[in-house]
């Protein structure tokens, strides 16, 4: 794993073993330009979150003006950067060379250099004691140089990195970074995810109803397609995982149109509890009584009139309870777009807990503010159905 | 003097079994009809037929030279004369209830005829005055007590002034002393021009209310 101060403190680390260097990769046409962090101002560069590469990218942020994106897995910062969604991705040399293809290039001069290190326990001292004896005599004797040979991963750095780890005695050798972000300074990242949780949720509910209306008003008073569409929609929708469908918007629909994230995002979740609302408006237009309707028709109401000034009024009184419920569930499913590079609040909590290397402080903080924003709603939800449970 | 209401040979009929069959009778302008005879007989499938809420399967149903013919119910946007003519009182009453008992009657007023809130309120009180449940104007509908909720619906029927007025069984949620003011409120509604039709199984209340039975009988 990467070398950080904060595996340092909490648990038993070995020795470094491999040095790498965090290079930057860019399209082909970009590469006489940008050829360092500092030539990126304005520009997204991606990465693998927390990491060293992404603190180096939050770093960077704040002095050339860059912006970070952050992934989860090593193989999307790369495709997003053919596809154009990103404009340089800074990762591992090893990861770089490992994905490395004719549609992007990789600078040659290393933004950082870094070490991989063995991770134990912290209790078990005296294993990782047996590992670095192991590790340095695989470095005294030839045998990590040819295991590091055989993989291609060998160059001059693993040279010096292992005379300077023997010449050391295993004593600390390694990268020097910051110390951990204080919760002070943690504050104001967090309100800003907060305000993208929210913003995600209110944006998405707002299609979810909009979508909703007109898929409930295609299967009540649709013809024989119309409703069969609708039907097939309602179903494909919640039949099918949310992740699956942020995944499809965002990477499977990118050769015909490349959404940005954010966008991704409100679309996918918008759409999808468009499926439930759907459902809820569906079953409260049709709770409303038959009399009610034949009442209103007597009158002489057009059946847009009667849907307009008798039914939809009615219907919301039933919906308003579950509609808000389905938007405290929103809230907390909106934390699955993290996996498409959106930084909201769990995704922000993940990113300060490996920063700090502790869930317990970040994952309360992120409990909290999810509660803050969830309770209010539900109380709401009570006091709808308090209100219109009798009639 | 022409009929109000002429139904001619009327038939309902529900799947193979025949609910209504032959029935004809008339309403006239000024007159109160009782349509009588025990439950499931068909009564309130014939005020559904008037009203344009029931399909028939034979005969004729004219309302002041508006005609229905056999066959499934015509789009709303062709009944519009019959719809001006005809106001029915459920027998659940069926007011809206997400609105007050006042908004109940101007509903119809603003958005079938069109007039302005102020012209729909004032013509809403005063139908609700005349018909004693002025006080009430504000209250829910799931406020109201049976007789009020009556008067309501009976105040939303005639919002707009319908030459002929459906009731399906008036005096089922009522005590004996509503059953005697309901009765002075048709008649008066009667002398005022308006045709009545009332279907009921009460026949003491047929007896004092109206000026002709109709009876129906099980086939």
């Amino acid at each position: 794993m990467e070398d950080t101060p904060a595996r340092r403190a909490r648990h038993a680390v070995t020795v470094p073993y491999f040095e790498f260097r965090e290079v930057l990769a860019v399209r082909p046409e970009d590469a006489g330009r940008w050829r360092s962090l500092a030539d990126l101002r304005g520009r997204r560069v991606a990465t693998l979150g927390a990491t060293m590469a992404y603190d180096l990218l939050l770093a960077a942020k704040d002095s050339f003006g860059l912006v970070p994106v952050s992934y989860d897995d090593d193989v999307h910062p790369y495709t997003d950067l053919v596809a154009g969604r990103v404009d340089a991705v800074l990762l591992d040399h090893i990861i770089a060379k490992r994905r490395s293809s004719p549609s992007f290039v990789i600078q040659p001069q290393a933004v950082a250099t870094g070490y991989y290190i063995g991770v134990l326990a912290k209790a078990d001292s005296l294993l990782r004691d047996s590992v670095n004896v192991v590790l340095i005599a695989a470095m005294r004797d030839g045998t990590l140089e040819q295991i590091y040979r055989r993989w291609n991963v060998w160059d001059e750095g693993q040279g010096d990195l292992f005379r300077r780890v023997q010449g050391a005695q295993g004593q600390m050798v390694g990268a020097q970074h910051a110390a951990p972000l204080q919760i002070q300074a943690y504050l104001p990242s967090l309100a800003r995810a907060a305000a993208i949780t929210l913003l995600l949720s209110f944006v998405s509910m707002g299609i979810a109803v909009v979508v909703g209306l007109v898929l409930a008003t295609a299967r009540v008073y649709g013809g024989t397609v119309t409703r069969a569409l609708a039907t097939v929609y309602v179903e494909v929708v919640r039949g099918t995982p949310l992740l699956l469908q942020l995944f499809v918007i965002y990477y499977g629909l990118a050769g015909v149109v490349r959404l940005p994230a954010f966008l991704a995002a409100v679309l996918a979740l918008g759409l999808n509890y468009a499926a439930y609302e759907a459902e809820i408006y569906r079953g409260a237009l049709e709770a409303v009584a038959a009399a009610q309707l034949e009442a209103a028709r007597t009158l002489g109401f057009s059946e847009t009139q009667i849907l307009r000034l008798v039914r939809g009024p009615q219907a919301l009184r039933y919906a308003l309870a579950p509609m808000t419920n389905d938007f405290v569930a929103l809230l907390k499913d909106s934390s699955l777009v993290s996996v498409i590079t959106v930084v909201e609040l769990t995704k922000q909590t993940a990113i300060y807990a490996t920063n700090v290397g502790s869930w317990i402080v970040a994952g309360l903080l992120c409990a909290v503010v999810y509660l803050a924003m969830s309770l209010p709603l539900a109380r709401l939800a009570r006091r709808f159905e308090r209100r219109w449970s009798v009639t | 003097m022409n009929a109000l209401l002429r139904i001619t040979d009327l038939g309902v009929r529900f799947g193979t079994r025949d609910v209504l069959r032959d029935l004809s009778f008339e309403v006239k302008r000024g007159e109160i009809v009782a349509l009588m005879g025990p439950s499931g007989v068909g009564k309130s499938t014939a005020l559904r037929a008037v009203a344009a809420l029931q399909p028939f399967s034979s005969g004729r149903i004219e309302v002041d030279g508006f005609t229905l013919a056999p066959g499934p119910v015509p789009p709303q946007s062709r009944l519009t004369p019959l719809r001006r003519q005809v106001g029915l009182v459920f027998q659940a009453h069926a007011l809206f209830e997400h609105l007050s008992a006042r908004d109940n009657v101007t509903l119809a007023l603003r958005h079938v005829l069109g007039k302005s809130d102020a012209d729909a309120e004032s013509t809403a009180r005063a139908l609700l005055d005349s018909l004693d449940v002025g006080a009430r104007a504000d209250a829910w509908p799931r406020q109201l007590s049976g007789g009020e909720a009556q008067r309501v619906a009976i105040a939303r029927a005639l919002a707009l002034d319908p030459a002929l007025l459906l009731l399906d069984e008036p005096t089922a949620a009522l005590d004996p002393t509503r059953r005697g003011a309901l009765s002075a409120t048709l008649k008066a509604l009667a002398a005022g021009g308006r045709g009545l039709l009332v279907a009921t199984h009460d026949a003491e209340f047929a007896r004092g209310t109206a000026d002709r039975v109709v009876a129906l009988t099980t086939a």
